[in-house]
């Protein structure tokens, strides 16, 4: 059923006005139900299994039950994000349970630095050179073709 | 029915989408318009972070050059892509991307982007152009830059999440901007601009996919782009490109897990279920398809055809023989046990890292089938028709090139509206990524770094046309009640039957999609014909197609979220019309194994070396195809 909502864990982004899972699922699929503050999938169908509401769920309130129209029952995928570096534990149909952890990103969180210390080359607006050439691409010159 | 506030924007630059193409978009528009005094606005249907195909994560970069360094020339790129589209494409854009993409990927992995390096510190390579990162959070860490750079150059309130854009906004032959509404709120929302671009991705589920259950989401391309951008280009009355040139990969079957990885990095063979290779046992087939079908690499749609074949032979499955190439692999350390098991996790983890990084359900779907690529085999699969001009596929908008590249042939179109790189044949409407046709392979790298180009054209073209466009009220007011419409239709008839879906009045979106995917899948090459089709198919399915285009009127949507599936299957509607007209304009089959022509099952380089254009009128609703001569760079 794609991703599911477990009613346990769930506390409706206590009862904010966008939930964690409403504000990024890609598909617009999330929904708060207001009077039980449980959210749900509104359209299994059209899910992708992204896992990007599983991953921000900031309860690990949602998980994903692989497309039962093709996926053997009993596995399950489960990542834990942090700052730093992604956990998954895979557990198979068969019970064996396999282990990954991969680095997310270098740079603390939200400091991603636009000009990332490059050099802007030029002011004209006309010039196929762009903000941060040529000393972002790697040489002192963008080059065009010798026609 | 409920009433919906009408909220006006003026800006001077509109972005539309949020992906790869509009974060470079926005990335360069902080900076130059900044310094020129101009306002930018961003739309999404979704949140930027996670919004588009890089939603999930990429566990590679398709396209780095390298040409600095002397590991490649763009030069090679331009012959590269020239191949892999059997020989048509816009070199001029292709080139152009290919000189800006280091820069984009550069700045990546100084904004947080894990890209492997090996000991000596170059990138790892997957292929030639590819390589290899921990690209998790690839998305979030590009879409970050792009806030940090308009947020630091002083910019407020310019990003609008959750609002689905539905059509262009005209000032008479010039595009103004944009019309469409929230998804959370009940707001109509009116985007006023001196220039716009169109980067709202490619097109799923325009053709029935292989899942139709609870895995109908589940298509290689992500469920939610749904053609707007081709949709936007069309309706403003843009020169289209390439629509024939949709994509199917080939891919693990089912999960649609990527394959590169197996075949470049672990050198995987893919064989039928009878142990045979059918790139080897069908190499008779390629001098058919000469010169692309002799010269290397091998067109993607030519690899595909050949496991077509096998298929249709009745040969299939066929597997990607992960086992044997692990095997393969391990050999090389058989007199040391140790390395051995170090290289055994490794290649167990890179192998892993691969699907997790971007297609999490193909773990999952080899976890439910207890797979473990080093002890069993794969089944892989060809996927279904999509529309990605960024990627293998080649539909798009025909735009300006740079002027310092693009051949004097293509300049002249430009020369009595501006030529301003990558405006399209609108004034005042420009794009790029998947929106910008016959510049395939740009990929997630090159989509970004177009977007940079288009941004940069586009503030070039304000400042030479620094005029607030005109639109009157009566023009506004009629588009909100046509985008509005589906929620009134539900609203008068709803009553009338005790099921909210099924109603003699009305047609919900969910099913003219299926509608739309069927007549597509039956007559224009979808899986279920093996995509194959001719002339008459296409008649058939273009007399269906226009009554599913009368019927359009009727979808109705009961709240926010079905309004924006009602106005996205319309835009699924339209880049089919426009993809059966092209494919039925090219009386031959070039791309086989993206679809074949019964009628013209051959190539016909003498006819048909061109591209296809086509314009659609919306003074008079008609469409006009043409032939456009390649011009080759000098390369
Ligand atoms: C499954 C898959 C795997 C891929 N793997 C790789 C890879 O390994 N390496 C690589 O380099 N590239 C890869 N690519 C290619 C890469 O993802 C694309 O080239 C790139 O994302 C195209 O950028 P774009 O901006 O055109 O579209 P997208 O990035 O898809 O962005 C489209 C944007 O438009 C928004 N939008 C859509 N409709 C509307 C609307 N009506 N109103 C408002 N907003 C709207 C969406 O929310 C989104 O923000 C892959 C693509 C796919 C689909
Ligand atoms: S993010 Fe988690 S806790 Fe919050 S509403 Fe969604 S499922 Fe519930
Ligand atoms: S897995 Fe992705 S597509 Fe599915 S509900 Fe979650 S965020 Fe949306």
């Amino acid at each position: 059923m794609p991703s599911y909502v477990i009613m346990e864990k769930c506390d409706g982004c206590k009862g904010q006005d966008k939930t964690a899972c409403m504000y990024i699922c890609p598909n617009d699929l999330m929904v708060l139900d207001k009077e039980k503050m449980k959210a749900f999938n509104r359209a299994p169908e059209m899910c992708w299994e992204c896992y990007n509401c599983i991953k921000i769920c900031p309860q690990q309130a949602m998980d994903v039950r692989a497309y039962a129209d093709f996926v053997p029952m009993g596995a399950s995928v489960v990542p834990l994000r942090g700052s730093e570096d992604i956990m998954w534990t895979v557990k198979f149909r068969n019970g064996t349970i396999k282990r990954f952890k991969f680095p997310i990103r270098t740079t603390p969180e939200g400091k991603a630095d636009p000009l990332a210390g490059f050099e802007t080359g030029t002011d004209d607006i006309k010039s196929p050179v762009l903000c941060t050439e040529p000393a972002s691409t790697g040489g002192k010159e963008l080059p065009t073709l010798k026609k | 029915m409920a009433n919906f506030e009408t909220v006006v924007v003026d800006t001077d630059l509109l972005i539309l989408g949020g992906g790869m193409s509009a974060c470079g978009a926005t990335f360069e528009a902080a900076y130059w318009a900044k310094k020129k005094g101009l306002k930018v606005a961003v739309v999404d249907k979704a949140a930027m972070d996670r919004s588009g195909a890089v939603a999930m994560g990429l566990s590679a970069i398709n396209q780095y050059i390298g040409y600095q360094a002397g590991d490649n020339t763009l030069e090679d790129y331009v012959k590269y892509v020239r191949q892999d589209l059997m020989g048509v494409s816009r070199e001029d854009l292709v080139y152009d991307i290919a000189r800006h993409v280091d820069s984009s990927v550069h700045l990546f992995e100084k904004w947080g982007l894990p890209i492997w390096k090996d000991d000596a510190g170059k990138y790892v390579h997957e292929g030639r152009w590819q390589i290899m990162l921990n690209g998790e959070s690839y998305k979030v860490i590009v879409a970050e830059a792009s806030k940090n750079a308009m947020n630091q150059a002083g910019f407020t309130d310019w990003l609008y999440e959750r609002v689905f854009i539905v059509e262009p906004l005209m000032d008479g032959d010039k595009c103004a901007g944009a019309v469409g509404f929230s998804v959370r709120e009940n707001k109509f929302y009116v985007f006023k601009a001196k220039a716009t671009i169109a980067t709202m991705g490619g097109a799923v589920h325009v053709f029935r996919p292989r899942s139709v259950g609870e895995g109908l989401g589940r298509a290689w391309y992500p469920p939610w782009n749904a053609g707007s951008t081709a949709y936007f280009t069309i309706r403003a009355g843009a020169e289209m490109t390439c629509q024939e040139v949709r994509f199917i990969p080939v891919r693990f079957k089912d999960g649609y897990g990527p394959v590169g990885a197996w075949f470049l990095l672990f050198k995987s063979r893919a064989t039928n279920a009878f142990g045979e290779e059918y790139m080897v046992e069908r190499a008779g087939e390629l001098p058919k398809w000469a010169p692309y079908g002799l010269a290397k690499p091998i067109p993607a749609n030519l690899r595909n055809w050949l496991g077509m074949e096998d298929v249709m032979a009745g040969k299939g499955p066929i597997y990607m023989r992960t086992e044997e190439a692990i095997a393969n692999i391990a050999a090389k350390y058989k007199d040391d046990p140790k390395a051995f098991k170090r290289k055994m996790k490794e290649l167990e983890s890179e192998a892993w890292e691969d699907f997790l990084d971007m297609t999490i359900s193909q773990s999952l779907l080899w976890a439910g089938m207890n797979i473990q690529p080093e002890e069993k085999a794969s089944e892989i699969a060809a996927a279904e028709p999509y529309f990605i001009g960024s990627h293998s596929g080649a539909s798009g908008a025909w735009v300006c090139g740079p002027e310092d590249v693009m051949p004097a042939e293509y300049k002249k179109q430009w020369e009595p509206l501006g030529v301003y790189n990558h405006m399209t044949t609108v004034k005042g409407l420009f794009s790029a990524g998947d929106g910008v046709g016959a510049s395939s392979h740009k990929f997630s790298s090159g989509s970004h770094a177009e977007g940079r180009i288009a941004a940069k054209g586009a503030i070039a073209y304000i400042l030479d046309n620094n005029t607030a466009p005109k639109v009157d009220d009566a023009t506004i007011n009629k588009l909100k009640d046509t985008i509005l419409a589906p929620m009134a239709l539900f609203e008068q008839h709803s009553a009338m039957s005790s099921d909210p879906d099924i109603n003699p009045n009305f047609c919900k979106p969910k099913m003219f999609m299926f509608r739309l995917q069927k007549i597509m899948d039956e007559y224009c090459g979808g899986v279920s014909s093996q995509f194959t089709t001719n002339n008459a198919l296409l008649t058939r399915g273009l007399e269906l197609l226009g009554m599913l285009k009368e019927d359009a009127e009727k979808l109705a949507a009961s709240d926010l979220h079905e309004l924006m599936r009602a106005w996205e299957n319309t835009h699924r509607m339209w880049i089919a019309e426009s993809h059966l007209r092209h494919v039925m304009f090219r009386e031959e089959s070039r791309w086989p194994g993206y679809y074949f022509r019964a009628d013209f099952p051959d190539m016909d380089e003498a006819n048909w070396k061109c591209f296809v254009n086509s314009v659609w009128n919306p003074k008079t609703g008609e469409w006009t195809m043409k032939k456009v001569p390649i011009v080759n760079l000098p390369v």
